[in-house]
């Protein structure tokens, strides 16, 4: 699906798992966009724990963050979690600096954090 | 510092331009050495301040103008993000990391700008705009290396 911007998304639901692919980069240009598909994929399939796969991102500045902590908040507060799967250094750096790292586990891929979110341990 | 390059652009407060913003000062930064993650930081700290001036200078307004201007030296880069739109009432404050109102915010703008630039100045009043100055050095690895 293209978000506009430069911003392409692909999905996948795995019982009450979502996994996005975001490709491109997220930045203010495409937060609105990306926040509302986010939270119309999360109410209409009941989603609990939110997969990201940041393998595709090449650029992310704090209004990406912005939703990605958003959704775990809306997450989290019914027992919910969001891994992240394979960010690239340039984002991996953001992720650390911003201290989301803390609260999003991440994971080497996208089985390990299926399993993970739907068993409740935490990615190595 | 000598001037050894200089570039002035103005664009529309459009959140689509932040993208094309951060890039364009990223190549004209590239005439120096700096090396690949340099560039990363730079267009991270120049997205977070053209944001700033869109979402909070203008509140959001697509009608208004930001204006950046770069300038080069020998080892260093200077880079001026500015707006007129409502400024900033206490800079110290609004500089404070996580400091935003937002749920869906991190406040985080002015702590990337200054992990990722070598200086960062404030400039803004109520009612006055804002200009944000930063510098990023040329690292002092290549210096040496080439024997400067």
């Amino acid at each position: 699906m293209d978000l506009k911007g430069n911003l392409d998304l692909d999905e996948a639901i795995d019982g009450s798992t979502l996994l996005i692919r975001p490709r491109g980069e997220i930045d203010l240009s495409v937060a609105d966009a990306l926040r509302l598909k986010l939270d119309n994929l999360i109410e209409d399939y009941s989603v609990k724990n939110l997969i990201i796969n940041l393998s595709g991102i090449s650029f992310i500045d704090s209004s990406g963050l912005g939703v990605m902590l958003g959704r775990y908040k809306k997450l989290s507060s019914h027992g919910g979690r969001v891994l992240l799967v394979s960010p690239a250094p340039q984002v991996r750096r953001i992720l650390e600096l911003s201290g989301i790292l803390n609260i999003m586990q991440e994971c080497s891929g996208e089985a390990e954090a299926f399993a993970k979110a739907q068993g409740g341990y935490k990615c190595s | 510092m000598q001037l050894v390059n200089y570039m002035k652009m103005e664009f529309k407060s459009h959140p689509a331009n932040v993208g094309m913003a951060r890039v364009a000062v990223a190549a004209f930064a590239s005439q120096l050495d700096f090396n690949l993650n340099d560039l990363e930081d730079l267009k991270v700290a120049v997205s977070e301040a053209v944001t700033n001036a869109i979402v909070h200078g203008y509140d959001g307004s697509q009608k208004d103008t930001v204006t950046i201007a770069a300038s080069l030296f020998r080892h260093a880069v200077q880079v001026v993000v500015a707006d007129t739109g409502k400024g900033i009432e206490d800079v110290y404050k609004a500089m404070e990391a996580a400091f935003t109102s937002d749920p869906e915010r991190m406040g985080l703008g002015f702590t990337f700008m200054q992990s990722f630039m070598d200086d960062l100045e404030v400039k803004s009043a109520p009612g006055q705009g804002t200009s944000v100055i930063m510098m990023k050095k040329v690292s002092n690895a290549i210096n040496a290396l080439a024997g400067n």
